[in-house]
């Protein structure tokens, strides 16, 4: 099983890593001013719609500092689960995620248990394969759906779902903060949408991803209420797969 | 890479992502995504979509002892899944996947067309299927759904003109005649839910004995 459609080579998240960590980047090479700092300097102020990615903290000397955080919590965990095997940033993830899957699990129809054993096994493959996790092409929590369902299927029947090849592994590229930042307002909307339907809009949408409806089922709706949104993400996603393609392909 | 035309409609897609299609279509449906970046995109969507709709999902209170028993198990060795196959000349991962990694063996059904099953049981039937150009694949009719994934060559039918990477999706209320267009051998991936029925005399005589 694999976990997901896009993933991009180890060598290469190394080279994300050290772009994100410009903490690491400083501590290997003191003296020069290394391309992540470069890209953390070049990069546009957020506008004031994304206070919600300044957080405050405590400083050690009680009074408290902003700090900046480039990404919604989701996302700055998963980074440090990858990049630097984080535990604790990996025990909020959990905290977070490990019991809306429970609830997810069991609204698909498993008990209390089953749903933990499927829970168990999803949280310690986010652990294992965060070296796939790539935030330009994938919300953390679309990325945990795909593990969850991956699982159930491995469960459910003989033989690994078939799944698309993954995509070829781009040595050039550069990780684009910007891109990331772009999916993550997507995929804010794309919640608050969620959160805004009907009752019985959202109930078809939840039973269609839950895997309770067959395809002549879901054929037979006379359209889910995805809105625009889903396809924006979609056209973001696309367009950023042709730049990437643009890069490979000279 | 050619211009697609022909994608997966969004219902096969939210089947797809839930993982509510058989086997023998899912593959199909991989082998297109690999040629496609459009219904890559669309794909990864729907999963954004799905990990909207279970991060807002109520959660369920976790039994005590739970997150300590997972957080032990963090440094426990594991297995590194083996690499997914990669694409080989015209057939995509999923295909080589489908033929466990050997070349196409090809049987000859008759008129030039030839056939590889990859696959057949109760949930279905995968096939690749090789068609001289020019010429008509018999007539046929088939139980469920029939996916057709074009990988080399084109065909025509009475739904339109398909080329490479194109899927066609055909109910088993469409008897159609598939012609393959001019030029390259025409060889696609197909998937129906049943045994192709044939609809002329001579190749029903003959289907037991071919399995076609």
């Amino acid at each position: 099983m694999s976990a997901i459609g896009c993933s991009v080579s180890g060598r290469e998240f190394r080279k994300v890593r050290n772009k994100f960590d410009p903490e690491l980047a400083r501590k290997r090479k003191p003296l020069m001013i290394t391309g992540a700092e470069k890209i953390l300097a070049d990069r546009p102020q957020p506008p004031a719609s994304q206070a919600r990615f300044f957080q405050a903290v405590p400083s050690k000397s009680g009074t408290a500092v902003t700090k900046e955080r480039e990404f919604t919590v989701q996302t700055e965990w998963m980074l440090a689960i990858r990049d630097r095997k984080d535990k604790s940033a990996f025990a909020q993830l959990f905290d977070f995620y490990a019991p809306r899957l429970k609830g997810f699990v069991m609204r698909g129809g498993a008990g209390a248990a089953e749903a933990e054993e499927i829970v168990q096994d999803v949280m310690l493959t986010i652990w294992r394969k965060a070296d796939q996790f790539d935030p330009e092409r994938a919300q953390v929590s679309g990325w945990i759906y795909q593990i969850t369902r991956n699982r159930q299927i491995d469960l459910a029947r003989k033989g690994a779902r078939a799944m698309p090849e993954d995509l070829a592994p781009d040595e050039d590229h550069e990780p684009d903060s910007a891109q990331i930042v772009a999916l993550e307002q997507e995929a804010s909307k794309l919640k608050k949408a969620i959160s805004g339907l009907k009752p019985d809009q959202r109930s078809v949408i939840e039973h269609a991803y839950l895997g309770e409806l067959t395809h002549q089922e879901i054929h037979d709706l006379t359209g889910l209420p995805l809105g625009t949104i889903k396809s924006r993400i979609r056209l973001g996603l696309e367009r950023l797969r042709h730049e990437l393609k643009g890069l490979r392909e000279p | 890479m050619k211009t697609i035309n022909h994608h997966i409609p969004e219902a096969l897609m939210v089947a797809y992502t839930a993982g509510k299609l058989s086997h023998v279509y899912e593959v199909v449906i991989a082998a297109h995504i690999s040629m496609c970046d459009r219904c890559r995109a669309d794909m990864s969507a729907h999963e954004a979509v799905a990990g909207s709709v279970m991060e807002t999902t109520k959660s369920e209170a976790l039994s005590q002892d739970f997150k300590a028993d997972v957080l032990s198990l963090l440094d426990e060795p594991f297995e590194a899944p083996a690499p997914r196959p990669a694409r080989q000349g015209i057939y995509p991962g999923p295909v080589i996947e489908a033929l466990k990694n050997r070349d196409p063996r090809w049987r000859s059904v008759g008129m030039g067309v030839k056939q590889d099953i990859l696959s057949e049981g109760q949930e279905g039937s995968l096939r690749l299927l090789s068609i001289p150009p020019g010429q008509a694949v018999p007539d046929h009719s088939h139980t469920g759904m029939e996916l057709t994934l074009v990988l080399q060559g084109s065909f025509l039918d009475e739904t339109g003109r398909f080329g490479v990477g194109d899927l066609e999706i055909a109910d088993d209320d469409l008897d159609h005649s598939p012609v393959a267009g001019d030029g390259d051998t025409c060889i696609c991936l197909a998937a129906t839910g049943g045994p192709l029925k044939f609809n002329s005399l001579v190749p029903r005589l003959l289907q037991p004995f071919f399995r076609i």
